[in-house]
């Protein structure tokens, strides 16, 4: 395989930019056209997503998005480490929603492995999921009003999110890096204190969400910088492999907690928020409907939730309490091989993807029967989502390049893995 | 009369003038290091926040320790720039500003000049600040800088169309360009101010009423744009072009543009207050001539004036922590489709009313 090298890229990037489709020029151009480099430090891109973009004025002629600046070979580093193991660099994916990725991961190995957690922790990791969503959809919103200039709504909604960090603070012991499912369950029961206030947090919430709405809805400058920009149909959305709010934005109602549900989803009440214009107002309106559900189905959990264990009793496959390691001999030969040589899920190949708040986010694993993976790939939503950058930014002007990488909300923690 | 009075007390002409010149530069440095700590706290406050809170009693000389920071700071000229422009821009832009102050009457007893053309005059000099900002950002060679630079110059003079109509529109009403005249047309009662009419009597006062309104309004929005403040800091967008004509500044040549930005914020409100809310004058009589004191007069009207230039700039930060920005073409189209028009066929009304 040829070695990319520094040098045989970028004549790539300059390439790509000129053979680009430029029929927007106008004819007799006074050469008036130039390359401008977005990021990868701009306060804008979300990360380090790196643009190019050929502008003619403030009109974009073509863009080149360029990644890899985050790349930190998780796959390849999923190879040599057991299936715990990776636990905790599943939070390092999308950074704004780490319990979401823990329960994607934690549910592909079980697939893998041929087990079921029980159903508190099933119903402990959903709630989990739907408050990281809250708190994915709360950034997004608020940093897509940031883009277009409206910084007050950001900060109410970390302010909501800081609420949410609490309580993964309580639950989990960390505020961000959760890390907070094992295979076979989840690390800690959640305590019905602790429900009690999250009830209390959705009900506050609600009302909060409502003020921060007034804001950005009521508000023409708002509305109108969105509306009408970055328009994507519906058969393109499919073709560049759009998931999540992006896809709903363009009137599919895809939605992977429906179409394939996992966990106990199918046991819940909630629409899925779709909308038809498939621009940046209407992947807004996905993100905020969304909350509101995520908030009814936060509600639902804590209502339903059954009493139980929180880990499976599957002694080959699952990490024993550390009350009984300590005072029993079985369970500490199980520790001891679970983590020096892994749980030896059986040969074979898996591929299982959850509705993350970013869209599709799956795991394909395939396994010789070792304690960690032959080979892991990781099908990130950001970086599916990211490629309609090009194909969106085209003809729209500088202001809108911003408005539309914050509409899409790519992470590049979870783009460049 | 503040000339008068440092010329009596040192018997010379020079010491006086430049006494009484330099008093708006100690009037902006201190009016930037309150606003500068009142935008932080008005951000804060609409943020669910607190704010500078560590530096003196409600972090009120956080601005202090900042500017000090800022002049200590490397000041860093990138290699490619061109120099000569570089270092001139930030002096042109504060000067833009700072010329503007010298046709404002503070109050009654102090204004710098009161030259007869006063108000064009403090239209005319801050179109210097636009060539600063051009320099700015031609000099820094830096892509964003230029595209700052270019949407100030295109977003600034395009505004000043719909301010100058406006002012006519209050020139017209009134029969004069000086700014003095101006004030002491709308008497010390403020059912006398432009926005209120003027001091006109009988139906006329009446009728002007809404035009004034509108006026007002206009004049505001376009002071904004010429401010380059949200929702019109599309040079500056931080999320578009980074930090826009002044990116590439630093240290004490980027205080000079911070200076500017909050000299010019002043300039406009106190313009807007100066045309539509009786300049200097205090809204209901003077408490120096309740008690017969005369001398207390000037100074309250210097109170009044400062309190109506703050609040102004405080709506300014309102708006600004609380809109998003436009488009360059939303822009445009605000200014030429909009505010014109209206400006030009409120002023037509205005004139017409005044011939009546």
């Amino acid at each position: 395989m040829q070695k990319l090298t520094k040098d045989s890229v970028h004549p790539k990037i300059v390439q790509a930019l000129l053979g680009a489709d430029s029929h927007i020029t106008i004819d007799d151009a006074l050469e008036n056209e130039m390359i401008l480099n977005m990021g990868p430090q701009h306060p804008a891109t979300h990360g380090v997503l790196r643009l190019l973009l050929r502008l003619d004025g403030e009109t974009v002629i073509a863009c080149v998005p360029e990644l890899g600046y985050l790349h930190r070979g998780y796959e390849k580093m999923a190879e040599n480490m057991s299936y715990l193991e990776f636990i905790p660099h599943t939070d390092r994916l999308d950074y704004i929603s780490p319990p979401a990725n823990n329960v994607a991961y934690a549910l592909a190995v079980e697939k893998l492995a041929g087990i079921t957690a029980p159903p508190r922790a099933q119903y402990i990791r959903m709630l989990l999921a739907e408050l990281a969503r809250m708190c994915s959809h709360l950034v997004a919103i608020g940093a897509l009003a940031m883009d277009v200039g409206a910084l007050t709504v950001f900060l109410w909604g970390l302010r909501e999110r800081e609420k949410i960090l609490d309580f993964f603070d309580v639950i989990c012991g960390a505020r961000f890096t959760t890390s907070y499912t094992r295979i076979g369950g989840v690390a800690s029961d959640v305590t019905s204190d602790t429900m009690k206030n999250i009830i209390a947090f959705i009900d506050q919430f609600e009302e909060k969400f409502d003020e921060m709405e007034r804001l950005l809805n009521g508000n023409r400058i708002f509305v109108e910088r969105l509306e009408g920009v970055g328009v994507i149909s519906k058969e393109d959305a499919i073709d560049i492999g759009f998931t999540g709010p992006n896809l709903r934005a363009s009137g599919v109602e895809f939605d992977l907690r429906r179409a394939t549900p996992y966990l106990f989803y199918n046991e819940m009440d909630f629409k899925i928020p779709t909308y038809t214009e498939g621009d940046c107002l209407a992947r807004y309106f996905v993100r905020a409907d969304e909350l509101r559900e995520s908030a009814k189905i936060v509600r639902q959990i804590i209502d339903k939730i059954p009493n139980g264990e929180v880990m499976l009793n599957s002694p080959k496959k699952v990490l024993p309490r550390k009350t009984e390691i300590y005072t029993k001999m079985e369970e500490l030969i199980h520790d001891f091989m679970i983590v020096n040589f892994g749980i030896n899920p059986p040969v074979g190949e898996v591929y299982s993807a959850v509705e993350n708040p970013k869209g599709e986010l799956g795991f394909y694993i395939v396994s010789k029967g070792e304690g960690h993976p032959w080979k892991m790939k990781i099908r990130s939503p950001s970086f599916a989502n990211i490629q309609a950058i090009p194909h969106l930014v085209k003809g729209q002007m500088i202001s809108d390049v911003v408005a539309i990488v914050g509409s899409i909300d790519p992470i590049m923690g979870e783009a460049d893995k | 009369m503040i000339y008068d009075f440092f010329a009596n007390l040192f018997g010379s002409d020079v010491i006086a003038s430049f006494i009484s010149g330099a008093l708006p530069v100690v009037f902006i440095a201190l009016f930037t290091l309150f606003a500068v700590w009142l935008e932080r706290k008005v951000s804060a406050h609409m943020q669910d926040r607190l704010g500078p809170m560590r530096v003196g009693w409600h972090g009120w000389l956080q601005t202090f320790a900042d500017i000090l920071k800022l002049i200590q700071k490397e000041d860093i000229t990138a290699s490619d720039t061109d120099k000569k422009l570089f270092n001139i821009a930030p002096v042109l832009t504060f000067m833009g500003s700072y010329a503007a102050f010298a046709a404002i009457p503070f109050s009654s007893a102090y204004v710098g000049s009161g030259i007869d053309l006063g108000i064009l005059y403090i239209v005319a000099v801050s179109g210097l600040v636009v060539a600063g900002i051009l320099m700015a950002g031609w000099a820094s060679n830096n892509k964003y800088s230029l595209y700052g630079a270019v949407r100030s110059a295109a977003q600034v003079i395009s505004y000043e169309i719909p301010t100058v109509i406006v002012i006519l529109t209050v020139v017209v009403v009134i029969g004069s360009l000086n700014l003095t005249k101006i004030t002491e047309f709308q008497t010390s009662r403020f059912w006398d101010w432009m926005i209120f009419g003027g001091s006109i009597a009988g139906i006329k006062k009446l009728i002007l009423l809404p035009f004034m309104v509108i006026g007002f309004v206009i004049l505001y929005i376009s002071s904004l744009a010429e401010t380059n403040r949200t929702p019109f800091d599309i040079p500056e967008a931080e999320s578009e072009l980074v930090g826009g004509y002044h990116t590439e500044y630093s240290g004490i040549k980027f205080t000079m543009f911070f200076l500017s930005e909050y000299a010019n914020m002043f300039a406009v409100s106190a313009v807007a207050s100066a045309l539509f809310f009786g300049g200097y004058h205090s809204p209901f009589g003077y408490f120096g001539n309740l008690i017969g004191l005369s001398w207390l007069v000037p100074i309250e009207q210097f109170f009044w004036f400062t309190i109506k230039g703050a609040f102004f700039v405080f709506v300014q930060m309102w708006l600004r922590w609380t809109l998003p920005r436009l488009r360059v073409d939303q822009l445009m189209t605000l200014c030429w489709k909009y505010l014109i028009p209206i400006a030009f066929v409120n002023f037509l009304i205005v004139a017409l009313i005044m011939v009546l």
